[in-house]
């Protein structure tokens, strides 16, 4: 690969497992309507898979104008070899210019593996994508609708945009959570395009020995409200009234990294760099000091409430509203101002 | 039988102390201003490797890519058991992004011709990722990511759990193959108070040049070019003697196209950076009174955000 296709599609690489879509995909293909909006180009969506067919509609409800669908018994459990395999076989029949896969395990696993064998870039991890001319610093060459990749870097410290000016497809990992989940509309159409992939007799170099998957619990993701507490709150018990106005929100608790090591919520409520990505409508902070690490996982939220007996922390920075005081005097007048109906 | 073990290192810039001094005025970062080191989960999988060399023999080497300031990290290996350290630099090598870069580290690891090559999972400068996965297609091994337990070989067969986010999955598989190496993995053991002594001496041909200049003062600036080298080359062969030089390679060295290296090789570029500078103050204060705290539940519901 290496011309830029100007009429390439843009592709979302369509992450399932045991026939069942992750939610990054479909959040991908609402960001790629929008680009190939700009670019004047279709959106397709690449499944690969045994019997995952089925899974073509919703594809298609959110937002792909295609799916290109390979099923083939080497790709019933991912392993890197097929899976880069059977893409780059289809990236290189159908030259789409941009591919997007999400920044999960598999996709970080299976992204870069593509992008060697490919030798084109790939930029990891990004928050947002943008379409955008970019000009050569150096041989002063103008380039016209680049995929702009933006992305967190230096430990979330910098902000950088990030093009592939030449080498194509411009190749992008995007975090979970970070673009807004299109809403399913079955009245959308879209076609379904068999692909063969070349893996008969292939060998694929890993035996999967044992799986073991855990049940995610609590899904932060989809909540509206998250009433987050930190190591402020002091202790397993006091996180109590948390759960109590998260209730009444109709909303999920979650923990800062420290909340979580000192023991007072289990890990699978973490929010952050090494946590959950989230954008509820409301973030309540209560007692979390807004480290760099935390605030990757929590500043897209449409409003962020701080609570906090100090003034200087970080976390006011990236709120919207903020009440300089101690959580446990504050957290019961706002259970009462909810009940009384305020 | 034994297995040889190479591990790629990279010394980063502390990204998780990053003050206002590191920041420069135009919102770039400044490096220099941040104590390097050495990156965290390259430890582990530097551990790794120790544990399979003390378990089966062969031996250790740490390649690192870097400017000669990387020596420290060639050194801290050494005081945890490493048997080699290798340096990578390259003017030409500057510029490279992953793709980059995993292809000079291809071509220094294929002159070790290893069993077995040991990645951390990430770096927390570059904060991608990409290295190892991209290391394992140009040598065209197996890619084991996110290993977060190592469980032995038997008999050139690998086996190890690996982290997969929503749970774990145990594969095996036959050498050679490439692993990327998780934080939980194990812990670094310490430095070892014998080996610091022995190899805190330890210099590559870079720094010998840089010390015999800062020896002579300005007396080196002095000698003919010859004389210079053949001072360096001195050091250099008592270094060798005693086991205490740290080789180092160039692109020319490795046998590396230079069309894949740095700038040239690189497909991605900087199109802008900019630093996370926060705001502060623009948030709406309500006071901690009943009062106040009404107030903000209240225009929180107006706006349709709770209620
Ligand atoms: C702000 C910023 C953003 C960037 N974004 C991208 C991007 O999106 N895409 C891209 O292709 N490049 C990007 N780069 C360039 C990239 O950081 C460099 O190519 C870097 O050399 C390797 O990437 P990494 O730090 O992410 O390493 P990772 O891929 O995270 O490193 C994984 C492992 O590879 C090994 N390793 C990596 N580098 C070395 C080395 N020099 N010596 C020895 N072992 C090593 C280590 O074992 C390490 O643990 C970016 C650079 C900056 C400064
Ligand atoms: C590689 C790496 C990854 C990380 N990943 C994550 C991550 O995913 N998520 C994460 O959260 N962190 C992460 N961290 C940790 C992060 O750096 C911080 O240490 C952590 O977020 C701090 O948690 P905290 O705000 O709860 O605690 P602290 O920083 O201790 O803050 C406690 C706050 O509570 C306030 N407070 C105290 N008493 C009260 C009271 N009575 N009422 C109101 N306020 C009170 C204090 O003023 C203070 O601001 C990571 C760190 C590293 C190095």
């Amino acid at each position: 690969m290496s011309e830029t296709n100007r009429n390439g599609e843009v592709w979302v690489f369509a992450e399932q497992e045991d026939g069942k879509l992750s939610d990054v995909p479909l959040e991908l293909l609402g960001k790629a309507r929008e680009l190939a909006g700009t670019l004047e180009v279709p959106v397709s969506a690449v499944l690969l898979g045994t019997d995952v067919g089925g899974l073509s509609d919703t594809l298609v409800a959110h937002g792909a104008d295609k799916v290109y669908l390979a099923e083939h018994d080497a790709l019933a459990h991912y392993q890197t070899a097929g899976y880069a395999r059977a893409l780059c076989e289809l990236i290189g029949q159908h030259g789409p210019q941009v591919v997007l896969y999400g920044a999960t395990p598999l996709g970080r696993d299976l992204a870069p593996m593509v992008a060697s064998r490919l030798k084109c870039g790939l930029t990891a991890d990004c928050t947002d994508l943008q379409i955008g001319d970019h000009t050569d610093a150096v041989s002063k060459t103008e380039h016209k609708n680049l995929l702009f990749q933006i992305r967190p870097a230096f430990g979330g410290n910098i902000i950088a945009t990030i093009v592939n000016p030449e080498r194509w497809p411009q190749m992008a990992t995007v975090r979970e959570g970070v673009m807004p989940l299109p809403e399913r509309d079955d009245a959308r159409d879209g076609e379904v395009v068999r692909c063969e992939v070349d893996l008969d007799g292939a060998t694929l170099p890993l035996t999967i020995e044992q799986t073991h998957r855990e049940k995610k619990s609590v899904n932060l993701k989809a909540a509206r409200v998250i009433v987050a507490g930190g190591a402020g709150v002091g202790s397993r018990e006091n996180f109590d009234m948390l759960w109590q106005l998260a209730g009444l929100l109709g909303g999920a608790v979650a923990g800062s990294r420290a909340a979580v090591d000192l023991g007072y919520i289990d890990a699978d409520h973490q929010v952050g760099q090494t946590g959950t990505t989230v954008r509820p409508a409301l973030y309540v902070a209560v007692g979390i000091s807004g480290a760099v690490q935390h605030r990757a996982g929590m500043e897209e939220a449409a409003r962020i409430l701080a609570v906090n007996t100090d003034p200087d922390a970080d976390i006011f920075k990236v709120a919207h509203y903020g009440i300089v005081g101690d959580y446990e005097d504050v957290i019961p007048k706002m259970i009462k101002a909810i009940h009384g109906g305020a | 039988m034994s297995y040889h073990c190479v591990v790629c290192a990279k010394q980063v810039p502390d990204t998780k102390n990053v003050t206002g001094e590191a920041m420069k005025e135009d919102g770039t970062v400044n490096r220099s201003a941040l104590p390097a080191i050495f990156n965290p989960e390259d430890l582990h999988a530097l551990e790794t490797a120790l544990q399979i060399r003390d378990a089966h023999g062969g031996s250790v080497t740490v390649i690192t890519m870097g400017p000669p300031t990387a020596c420290e990290i060639l050194r801290e290996s050494l005081y945890r058991g490493a048997d080699r350290g290798v340096l990578v630099t390259d003017r030409r090598a500057a510029a490279s992004d992953t793709l980059a870069t995993s292809y000079i580290l291809a071509c220094a690891v294929r002159k070790c011709a290893p069993d077995i090559v040991l990645c951390g999972r990430q770096a927390i400068d570059g904060d991608t990722a990409q290295v190892g996965p991209q290391m394992a297609e140009k040598l065209d091994v197996p890619l084991i990511t996110y290993v977060e337990q190592w469980l032995g070989i038997d008999d050139k067969t690998a086996r190890a759990r690996r982290n997969v986010g929503n749970g774990w999955e145990v594969v095996s598989c036959t050498l050679p193959v490439l692993v990327t190496v998780n934080e939980s993995a194990n812990t670094p053991r310490p430095r070892s108070a014998k080996r610091m002594m022995k190899y805190k001496k330890a210099r590559s041909r870079g720094e010998v040049e840089a010390l015999a200049k800062g020896l002579l003062e300005g007396d080196f600036d002095n000698y003919t070019a010859e004389l210079q080298a053949a001072e360096v080359e001195k050091y250099c062969t008592a270094l060798s003697e005693k086991g205490l030089l740290l080789e180092q390679w160039t692109l020319d060295d490795i046998d590396a196209d230079l069309s894949w290296c740095g700038m040239s090789g690189s497909p991605t570029k900087v199109h802008r950076i900019q630093s996370v500078v926060l705001s502060g103050g623009q948030y709406r204060q309500f006071p901690a009174t009943q009062d106040g705290v009404s107030e903000l539940v209240g225009e929180l519901v107006s706006e349709h955000t709770i209620g």
